[in-house]
């Protein structure tokens, strides 16, 4: 039980990381360099599609068409965008199980964002020491113009940041002149506007706070974790010896004299402390604050090189491993997100490819269900929705089958051209002639009766057929056909 | 973390408890809150306080604090077909006439709309997005102003509304006809033959009408109910016509096709069943009692002119 009286409110502790130099690092720097040239050209890039929009990659809500370079997706596909969402979902807890939190280390846009920022107020103001020095110092001309520049050339990359999501949902080079002309919709300054100022308070201002306080995913990581999942640990027994760290004093200097005085091999010279971004030691333990960044790694590594000692003393490894055990990756837990993983990808893949160019719907009008025409003969009406997906115009066909002397009368739009993109719904009436009774009263076709037993039930096939445009499948629809009572 | 580390790895004294242990050992940590995050708290207060002063909120006495926020909507005067902006109190009632009327104030409608004006009744019968906009449109006008009698689908009720899904018309299937009858509206008539005939004729007519559909099979009756329909005696052929198949200028229904309007013999089992009802009928004839109102007055000439082509549609074939 504590004595003191625990403070409601903690004041933040604002962490100064120190840069540092190393393999994990240059992975960072690489990966980051790669996601900033996808996320700020991709909008600008170009895709030739006649009879639409050119940008290769274009959210278009008010058209209600998505353009994915070679792909359009309509409306009626976008389950698929719940098939990308599932995937991503199974890959982050197969990775996660695996390997820890590699997307908050290294792919995570406030990773991103953050290790940018602090790239250029390093730049600006210098490494820790010289920041530390700032942060204390008065607000003289100095502090004035070095703080100054660092917000704005922040506030300039959010800016540009915020501009360039927006770039996705509207034609990018029109957009930056109506832009700045004052002229771009509303939407798109708000939307600008949302993401500079979440950009500059998430990667400026708030940053670790945002993974430590905010970030769901940061909590539940736990629940994916397992005893061979990697992290990124210290090894105590190696560091600390027998006898505790010690820094590199007198007696203590050499490898040897420290091993026979059982003081482990961490000189306590506080790097890796130094240069973590969330502020923690990572010498403490496993932390839920600790984004596994590896930068507590490359900080580590020079020390050791420096002392001419193996490397490792901070290094991905896993809580068996620490514990003298073996690390076993293949587990059933991974192998069935493998499968699932597996799976979700090939279903996708397949719904994408093997899609039709065109789509086509058949629905009953069952007010009235059937009607009787004056010759005796009876007919059902139904709405046929046609959608031409493609960029290009099509003609479609539509016939019937399987109901014997079934005629078909569209008012002759049975044969209709589409113009690119067109989506139609077309009204067809299909008749039968008089039901002839034989001699026991039986009717001369096999008909099932409907739910309430009312009415009787047949069925006739529609073929919506691509007759040019396209080479794609015919598509059948199979729908009720209803007759009076049979007596 | 994972269970497992916590104890062990959380190093001692650095984390305060709330001092109460469960169980023996279960304890609750107190790690203060960061305290931007309580500045965060304020903040939704004073938001609250904001949007209470901009949108409708608390209720005051059997009033209620209207807000400031103001939502901009176009009208359409019914009168003059004028549209003009006005500006309301925000409420969710107000954004819904703000959608309505941008709906009514669409172009792409108002273009369709054009186009239907213009557009002769053949010219919308063959363009497939003309006819996707009437059978659109055509079902709200048709809901709102024919189905309380027609039904929703138009099928009617025997003996009372006349069905416009089968190709059946009294008064005539084309669409200049329908237009016609939406405009000056219907009134069904025939004579009441009870006061002309006797009952024995009475019975024989409606014999022979029976026949007319291969209801009933010909015979002495149906021969005598013959001459009483040709002759002068009963004069049923003035309006039904010589060939029976009757005469839309009159309304007068055409007797030798399957489709029964008023009296609804094919469901009625026997013949003797059959020839009396339809006795009845003749007896008493048709008078105000099937009558449709004229929609000149009510309608816009453009919604008539829709509702023709969609009542059209939904019989067809004509």
């Amino acid at each position: 039980m504590s004595e003191q009286t625990p403070e409601l409110y903690q004041k933040r502790i604002h962490i100064h990381p120190r840069s540092v130099k190393g393999r994990f690092r240059n992975l960072k720097t690489g990966i980051l360099a790669l996601a900033y040239i996808v996320f700020f050209l991709l909008p600008w890039l170009r895709w030739d599609r006649p009879n639409a929009p050119d940008q290769a990659v274009l959210y278009d809500l008010p058209g209600r068409h998505f353009y994915i370079f070679g792909l359009t997706i309509q409306v009626q596909d976008i389950f698929w965008l719940a098939g990308v969402l599932i995937i991503f979902a199974i890959l982050l807890f197969f990775v996660t199980g695996l390997a820890g939190r590699v997307w908050c280390g290294y792919f995570c846009f406030q990773t991103l964002w953050t290790d940018l920022y602090m790239m250029v107020e390093q730049w600006i103001q210098g490494d820790r020491p010289a920041r530390m020095r700032l942060d204390k110092s008065s607000w003289n001309r100095e502090k004035l113009m070095k703080r100054g520049g660092t917000y704005a050339a922040w506030l300039f990359i959010a800016f540009w940041s915020g501009l360039t999501f927006t770039m996705y949902w509207v034609d990018a080079p029109t957009l930056v002149v109506d832009f700045l002309l004052g002229r771009a919709p509303y939407a798109a300054y708000f939307t600008t506007l949302f993401l500079t100022t979440t950009t500059f308070v998430m990667a400026g201002l708030a940053r670790e706070q945002v993974c430590t306080y905010m970030c769901p995913y940061a909590r539940f990581q736990s629940a994916m974790f397992d005893h061979d999942t990697l992290i990124i640990s210290y090894d105590p027994k190696r560091g600390e010896g027998t006898k505790g760290r010690a820094k590199l004093g007198k007696g203590l200097k050499t490898y040897e004299e420290r091993q026979k005085a059982g003081v482990g091999d961490c000189i306590d010279c506080g790097y890796c402390v130094q240069v973590c971004p969330v502020g923690i030691d990572i010498r403490d333990g496993l932390q839920y604050q600790c984004i596994s960044c590896a930068l507590c790694i490359d900080a580590c590594d020079i020390i050791m090189d420096n002392q001419k000692w193996p490397r490792g003393l901070i290094s991905y490894t896993s809580e068996h491993a620490l514990q003298g055990h073996k690390t076993t990756l293949l587990k059933p837990k991974t192998f069935g997100y493998g499968v699932i993983l597996t799976a979700a990808t090939g279903l996708l893949i397949w719904s994408i490819v093997t899609r039709s160019p065109y789509t086509g719907t058949v629905e009953q009008i069952r007010q009235p269900l059937y009607t009787q025409m004056s010759d005796g003969s009876i007919r059902n009406t139904y709405e046929i929705k046609l959608n031409n997906k493609l960029t290009a115009p099509m003609t479609v066909g539509i016939r019937i089958q399987g109901l014997p002397g079934a005629v078909l009368d569209m008012d002759g739009m049975d044969h209709i051209d589409l113009a690119p993109q067109q989506r139609i719904k077309l009204l067809a009436r299909v008749q039968i002639p008089p039901i002839q009774e034989d001699h026991e009263g039986k009717e001369d076709h096999e008909e099932k009766e409907d739910h309430e037993g009312k009415n009787d039930r047949d069925e006739v096939t529609f073929i919506i057929e691509a007759l040019a445009g396209t080479t794609a499948e015919p598509i059948r629809r199979e729908v009720p056909f209803y007759v009076p009572e049979g007596d | 973390m994972s269970d497992n580390t916590a104890n062990t790895q959380q190093p001692a004294g650095t984390v305060q408890t709330t001092g109460h242990a469960w169980d023996g050992d279960l304890q609750e940590y107190t790690n203060p809150l960061p305290r931007w995050w309580l500045w965060c708290f304020y903040g939704t207060i004073v938001f609250s306080i904001l949007y209470w002063i901009v949108y409708p909120s608390w209720p005051v006495g059997d009033t209620w604090l209207k807000g400031t926020g103001t939502v901009d909507y176009t009208v359409v005067d019914k009168a003059t077909g004028k549209e003009q902006s006005k500006e309301f109190r925000w409420n969710t009632r107000s954004l819904l006439l703000e959608d309505l009327g941008a709906a009514a104030t669409d172009p792409q409608r108002k273009a369709m709309l054009a186009k239907v004006e213009t557009s002769d009744y053949a010219q919308i019968a063959k363009d497939p997005k003309m006819m996707e906009f009437v059978r659109s449109v055509g079902k709200g006008l048709f809901g709102d102003n024919c189905a309380a009698c027609h039904g929703r689908g138009g099928q009617g009720v025997i003996g009372m509304y006349p069905n416009l899904t089968d190709d059946d018309w009294l008064w005539g299937g084309a669409m200049d006809k329908i237009h016609e009858t939406l405009v000056q509206g219907r009134k069904g008539f025939m004579p009441a033959f009870g006061l002309v005939l006797k009952p024995e004729q009475l019975d024989d007519v409606a014999q022979y009408v029976l026949t007319l559909s291969n209801e009933a099979q010909p015979g002495e009756a149906s021969a005598r109910g013959k001459d009483i329909f040709h002759g002068a005696v009963g004069g049923c052929f003035y309006c039904h016509g010589a060939d029976a198949k009757g005469l839309p200028s009159q309304g007068a229904a055409n007797l030798t096709d399957k489709i029964w309007a008023i009296v609804d013999i094919p469901a009625l089992k026997t013949p003797p069943e059959k020839q009396a009802a339809l006795k009845t009928f003749i007896t008493n004839g048709v008078n105000n009692t099937r009558v449709m109102p004229a929609w000149k007055d009510r309608l816009s000439p453009t919604d008539i002119k829709l509702l023709a082509v969609y009542v059209h549609q939904l019989g067809g074939t004509k």
